[in-house]
């Protein structure tokens, strides 16, 4: 019966948090997919390349080593973990304890190779346990810039000390549960790191030791549920989209700023009203000219705002950040996904019909003009980022707008674009003295 | 009086040049940028390649405008010097900008203009792998020291980290790099249309960030591959007022002098 009441409790529990966790996975695909369309499916064979290489083998974390490293624990331990969970669903579903090991027990190298496989997960996990701590500290003793720009104030803060506590509740509840188990069985499992935590355990009454090994498996499993929940709520959502964010990689060399049809159609026309021109819209409305929200942005970059997972290498290494300019590549994407959020939320609120709060991404609390017009377009932050996030493409959409819908342009600039039409120079040189070098 | 050739005189004359030197508005019109464009020159000259410039018909390719954000004004630009182009059947270009470098590389094709294009320090770098220019040992350059400024749009941006630096190799000179150098390169502060209004609101000057590292290696010469960039740096070293002792030069300035064509 006891078997029976804890099988359902499983059941409901994961049922439970599939549920939640699968409304919040969604919910991130309905608000990537209001970006509008762009095509990244060329290219098939470099793009896996491209995911083999910077997400699962982390190529561009290893350009800081020492961060490399401690991340790269948390992650293999992360994705190697999860072979535990196999029999932890066995045993939730059927009511068993320790399923595979009692199915191998008399089968020594299956057995062995159980003892292994759970003791590897034993050591990552207390090698992700000293990183944890190691990541506190960065963040809150050695306080490193990049994780203390105004941007990080609040939410941003908090989410990133929940992602390490959470991580450091999990572990722990591995650990009570393989070493109250081990206690409880006379260490006969073999598992080399509870073992001799359970040395701790000695002279303890057997129940309480159930009891204790029973918290830390229910824990541990509330601990995942918890995680996959979280994920789309959180900055932590990396650990999934950034395969799929480095897949939809852009190809093109980083100088490339793809140019506007809709505007070749029209100077194309300017030039020749009997131009041969590709067809405009449709239903005859203006072309918009650049993004002023999240609607105008590609879905691509959509997904690159909600993969950003705020390490801030990008602001660390950006020319006007690094000046004190307000600009910061990291707040962009953070922007980004937060006015994603609140439209997301507006259409929730109207069973999934936008209704137009009279925002927009630009300004409202969200991307300055006085922020746009710092970029320098050096690509340093995309080179920068692990994730192969562009900040820069964004930026440039939003700049678009601000000058070609809005006229929205400093007095220097006008001149400038003044000059460029009139004499064919951004200074105001006749375009007749271009051979005037020669002279000297 | 370097001679140069113009692509109507050319064409004019029934000849089609090997290679169109793009000049760009700095390269026209800058005092200091055209002393590179003829140090440039000087270098074809002696090399007797067959080249031309655009001259009269050349445009700004309309890469402020683009970084800037007006597509417009870039693709009105960009339509017209393809016609021109074009119409010469233009094939090579070889330019001593980074950012004409880029626009025509990567946003001309799906205009219609497809060239190839070669920034200088690359077209340089070829005569050097094919023996065309021999390195100049104990030359003028003989125990100076040499940092190289990676331009953006010619590093980052096109993944052009060697050319430059194998063309400086032949100096005999020490190079040294700075701190943020390659992919880590600090930009000038003159891109995205920068060079062409004040710096937004903030602590210290871009230009002033990147000079101070170059005058951490304690090098004689900052050399760069960008007209832009070398105002800013140029700018930047008058700052600290160590112009007298820190000259900023342009790599076809540099090689010019280490083959004798001129004195710096």
């Amino acid at each position: 019966m006891a078997t029976v009441i804890s099988s359902i409790c499983f059941l409901v529990f994961v049922g439970v948090a599939i549920f939640f966790a699968y409304r919040g996975f969604h919910g991130v695909y309905r608000n990537i997919m209001l970006g509008r369309s762009e095509d990244f499916s060329d290219n098939k064979s470099e793009r896996f390349k491209t995911m083999m290489l910077v997400a699962f083998g982390q190529k561009k974390m290893f350009k800081r080593p020492v961060a490399a490293l401690l991340h790269f624990v948390i992650y293999s331990s992360f994705i190697i973990t999860q072979i535990e969970l196999i029999e932890i669903f066995i045993d939730g579903i059927f009511g068993t304890h320790r399923f595979i090991y009692h199915a191998w027990e008399n089968i020594p190298a299956l057995r062995a190779l159980y003892v292994f496989a759970i003791s590897f997960i034993e050591i990552l996990s207390v090698l992700t346990f000293a990183v944890t701590v190691a990541f506190l500290w960065r963040r809150d003793m050695l306080r490193l810039p990049r994780f203390n720009k105004p941007e990080m104030k609040g939410w941003p803060n908090l989410d990133a000390h929940l992602i390490l506590v959470f991580e450091m509740i999990l572990i722990t509840c591995i650990f009570m549960m393989n070493s109250f188990d081990m206690a409880a069985n006379g260490g006969k499992y073999g598992f080399w790191i509870s073992g001799y935590i359970a040395h701790g355990w000695r002279g303890m009454d057997e129940g309480l030791m159930e009891i204790f090994e029973k918290i830390g498996w229910w824990g541990h499993l509330a601990m995942v549920m918890v995680f996959l929940v979280y994920l789309s709520y959180s900055k932590h959502l990396h650990i999934v989209l950034a395969f799929f964010n480095t897949y939809y990689s852009r190809l093109t060399p980083k100088g490339y700023i793809a140019n506007m049809p809709a505007v070749t159609r029209e100077v194309k026309l300017m030039l020749d009203p009997n131009a041969q021109v590709e067809p405009g819209p449709a239903d005859g409305s203006m072309p918009k000219f650049g993004a002023k929200d999240i609607f105008d942005l590609s879905w691509k970059n959509l997904l690159d705002a909600y993969t950003c997972t705020e390490c801030g290498r990008c602001t660390a290494q950006c020319p006007a950040n690094l000046t004190g300019k307000k600009l910061s590549p990291r707040k962009i994407m953070m922007d980004v996904r937060d006015r994603m959020e609140e439209v997301g939320g507006i259409m929730d609120a109207h069973k999934g019909v936008w209704q137009d709060d009279g925002k927009t991404l630009i300004e409202n609390g969200y991307i300055s003009v006085e922020e746009l017009r710092a970029c320098t377009t050096c690509n340093a932050c995309v080179e920068e980022c692990p994730v192969n996030i562009s900040p820069l493409d964004i930026i440039m959409q939003l700049r678009r707008s601000l000058i070609m819908e809005d006229s929205n342009s400093p007095n220097e600039w006008n001149g400038m674009f003044a000059n460029l039409e009139n004499n064919a120079a951004p200074w105001q040189y006749s375009q007749q003295d271009r051979l005037n070098w020669v002279k000297e | 009086m370097e001679e140069v050739k113009t692509m109507a005189d050319m064409a004019a004359n029934g000849q089609k040049p090997d290679v169109l030197f793009w000049v760009g508005c700095a390269g026209s019109f800058d005092q200091r940028a055209q002393k590179v464009t003829r140090s440039f020159v000087k270098i074809l000259n002696h090399l007797g390649i067959k080249f031309a410039v655009l001259g009269k018909e050349e445009s700004c390719t309309g890469d402020p405008a683009k970084r800037a954000g007006n597509e417009f004004v870039f693709q009105m630009l960009a339509l017209q010097n393809i016609e021109v182009m074009n119409a010469y059947g233009v094939q090579e270009i070889v330019t001593t900008c980074p950012h004409c470098f880029n626009i025509l590389r990567n946003e001309y094709p799906a205009l219609g203009g497809k060239y190839k294009v070669k920034h200088h320090t690359q077209f340089l770098q070829d005569m050097i792998d094919q023996g065309k220019i021999k390195m100049t040992e104990g030359g003028s350059f003989k125990g100076k020291t040499i940092t190289y400024h990676d331009s953006c749009y010619l590093g980052r941006a096109n993944e052009v980290y060697e050319a430059p630096r194998k063309v400086l190799e032949q100096l005999d000179a020490d190079l040294v790099e700075m701190k943020s150098h390659k992919a880590r390169g600090l930009c000038c502060g003159a891109g995205g249309a920068q060079m062409f209004k004040e710096e937004e609101h903030g602590t210290m000057r871009i230009n002033d960030a990147r000079t101070a590292e170059a005058l951490d290696t304690n090098a004689n010469i900052v050399a760069t591959g960008c007209p832009f960039c070398s105002t800013m740096i140029s700018d930047g070293v008058k700052g600290k007022d160590r112009q007298a002792t820190v000259k900023v030069f342009d790599i076809a300035e540099l090689l010019a002098a280490g083959q004798g064509l001129e004195t710096i």
